[in-house]
């Protein structure tokens, strides 16, 4: 008898799976890849000519600020969001469970996941310093570039197990879908993203400073402004960043399930039923 | 050697026992139809064999192997057809049927797949555009690509119009005539008696008869006699008015009168004759052999009278 098809060529096959998923689901194309790119346009067209004080008393121009910050974001969404999302629905609809009656070993179906995820993101990223690039005077300093490359690994590495915790602890793919984004939205707005808060009421910067969202994405934004020095890593940073990573990983796989989530009350509901029955 | 061995098997959740004491062996090659009605335990009881669910206790051995630790070369060699269960609608049966298949040593090739569930048609057809019938086909698909010895059967033909049905039939029974043995759940008894070599009927959790369809059926006495209510009779004095006549109990359902008989030649004497006395015309008369539904009233019915008397004894 043959052996089974090589670890290799299975993980090729389901990230060829998943990047063809999403390609054929229009609103996650757009939502990940085209919003951002949508905003760097609008923020430039509306607050592009301005500049940002620096805390060390520099200035940075906002075209610097929107296309590195954005790029973060976009890693973000290829990664948190869309696993978050996409998960809880393939679990929903009883894909996973399928896929767990299969010879294929199940890290290496989420590893397709995760692996698309990042492709994704390497995509969205480099569309976002294209344009960047080509439109906004973005300059790309060689220099700086390992440092950049590697805090991209880390912050979607991250981003992907916080992903897939949140897929782990939130049940149902509607509310999945509707805790990524009422999580990664307003802490888009407190994290450097939209818009610079360095002069922000405290608590503001305080709820940015817990989460790991503004850590990466200014991580990512010092590759690419002149005012940091190669080769920009910015190494507490990346570490806080990646302790939220292992910490969502600790969760994921702690809570991760395989079964949709109407079958798994299952026995909640029996549970309840024969409470029911004894009281009669 | 068995494929399947199941000994004292129970699944509680809290105080309910989905499955209380379950026993039964499948050998190679069988066609073994678990029978019963919803919420009698077949998904629970199938889904701890196919290693999703873990027992409470009792023992469970398919294919050598405990399922519920059973890796990859278990997998390989059995198919599932879960009850329900989706599959990625935004691709086309070919491509699903080639990822599903490219995760197996030995898959069948995608023309023999399509050909074998009829899905011939439909094989670029996006999943998602697909009616019930023909998803589930889909998951039959899905279910034999990738060559099992042993492969489950959990309701494969709900929701099947009557063509489509026969066809799968037609489909399990290449499949055991290949040598595959198969665990097929149901409650269509029609769908039991047509394909399985032996039966077990499952009622809250437990087996309360086993055999193959025809000892089911010699085992529940021998002929149905039935008929409509007479318009004279009133339904509460059915039991006793016919039970009388025909020397054995009744079951009244809506209108319909029925009895299991041994020997009906001289009931139906009888019931002709009061029915001639009486002058009435006993509608829809048939004097037939048991089917296998017969039997699992009978036995249901059984089963329902003793629990309840089991549960006053708390």
């Amino acid at each position: 008898m043959s052996g089974f098809p090589s670890t290799l060529s299975l993980v090729v096959a389901q990230t060829r799976y998943q990047l063809l998923t999403f390609a054929r689901i229009p609103v996650s194309v757009f939502f990940t890849l085209g919003l951002p790119l949508v905003m760097l346009v609008l923020f430039n067209a509306l607050f592009g000519d301005g500049t940002f004080e620096m805390a060390d008393g520099g200035e940075m121009s906002a075209q610097q600020f929107y296309t590195g910050g954005l790029a973060a974001f976009t890693a973000v969404s290829a990664t948190f969001t869309n696993l978050a999302n996409m998960l809880p629905i393939r679990r929903d609809e009883g894909v996973l469970k399928r896929w767990r009656g299969t010879p294929l070993p199940t890290w290496i179906y989420l590893a397709g996941f995760v692996v698309s995820a990042v492709l994704i993101a390497v995509v969205g990223v480099i569309l976002m310093l294209t344009l960047g690039v080509v439109v906004y005077d973005l300059e790309i300093e060689p220099a700086k570039m390992p440092a950049a490359v590697v805090t991209f690994l880390v912050g979607v590495a991250a981003f992907a197990s916080l992903g897939m915790a949140l897929a782990a602890v939130v049940k149902s793919a509607s509310s999945a879908s509707a805790a990524a984004n009422a999580i990664i939205l307003p802490l888009a707005f407190v994290s450097n993203i939209f818009i610079q808060v360095d002069n922000a009421p405290a608590w503001i910067t305080t709820i940015g400073d817990i989460f790991p969202l503004k850590h990466f994405a200014e991580a990512f934004q010092d590759c690419f402004t002149p005012f940091v020095a190669a080769p920009a890593f910015d190494w507490p940073s990346l570490g806080y960043v990646a302790l939220w990573g292992v910490a969502g990983l600790l969760v994921a796989l702690k809570f991760f399930t395989w079964e949709p989530s109407g079958s798994s009350p299952r026995g909640r509901r029996s549970r309840r039923s024969a409470t029911a029955a004894a009281a009669d | 050697m068995t494929v399947i061995q199941v000994e004292d098997l129970h699944k509680h959740y809290g105080e309910v026992r989905a499955v209380d004491g379950l026993s039964f062996a499948v050998a190679p090659g069988e066609v073994y139809a678990l029978l019963g009605e919803n919420g009698a335990g077949k998904s629970t009881a199938v889904e701890i064999l196919e290693g999703y669910r873990v027992p409470t206790s009792g023992r469970v051995t398919v294919l050598g192997a405990d399922p519920s630790s059973a890796g990859r070369a278990f997998r390989d060699r059995v198919g599932i057809v879960l009850q329900s269960s989706g599959v990625e609608a935004e691709f086309s049966v070919r491509e699903v049927i080639d990822l599903y298949g490219g995760c197996y040593r030995n898959p069948r090739p995608l023309d023999e797949v399509v050909e074998m569930v009829g899905l011939g048609e439909k094989v670029d057809a996006r999943v998602g555009s697909l009616s019930g019938g023909q998803r589930r086909r889909v998951d039959l698909a899905l279910g034999i690509v990738g060559r099992p010895e042993l492969l489950f059967l959990d309701e494969p033909t709900t929701g099947f119009d009557p063509s489509a049905r026969r066809r799968s039939w037609d489909l399990v029974e290449a499949l055991g005539d290949d040598g595959t043995t198969v665990l097929l759940t149901t409650h269509y008894l029609d769908e039991a008696e047509h394909l399985a070599d032996r039966v077990g009927v499952l009622s809250r959790g437990r087996l309360i008869a086993e055999g193959t369809p025809e000892q089911l059926i010699n085992e529940v006495s021998g002929t149905v006699v039935s008929f409509m209510l007479p318009d004279s009779v009133r339904p509460d004095d059915a039991a006793a008015t016919f039970g009388d006549l025909l020397g054995v109990s009744i079951r009244l359902s809506g209108r319909l009168v029925e009895a299991s008989i041994e020997h009906p030649t001289a009931a139906v004497h009888r019931i002709t004759g009061w029915a001639l006395d009486a002058g009435v015309e006993l509608q829809s008369l048939s004097v037939s052999r048991v089917s296998l539904e017969d039997v699992y009233l009978t036995l249901t019915d059984g089963v329902a009278d003793v629990s309840g008397a089991h549960e006053e004894q708390p």
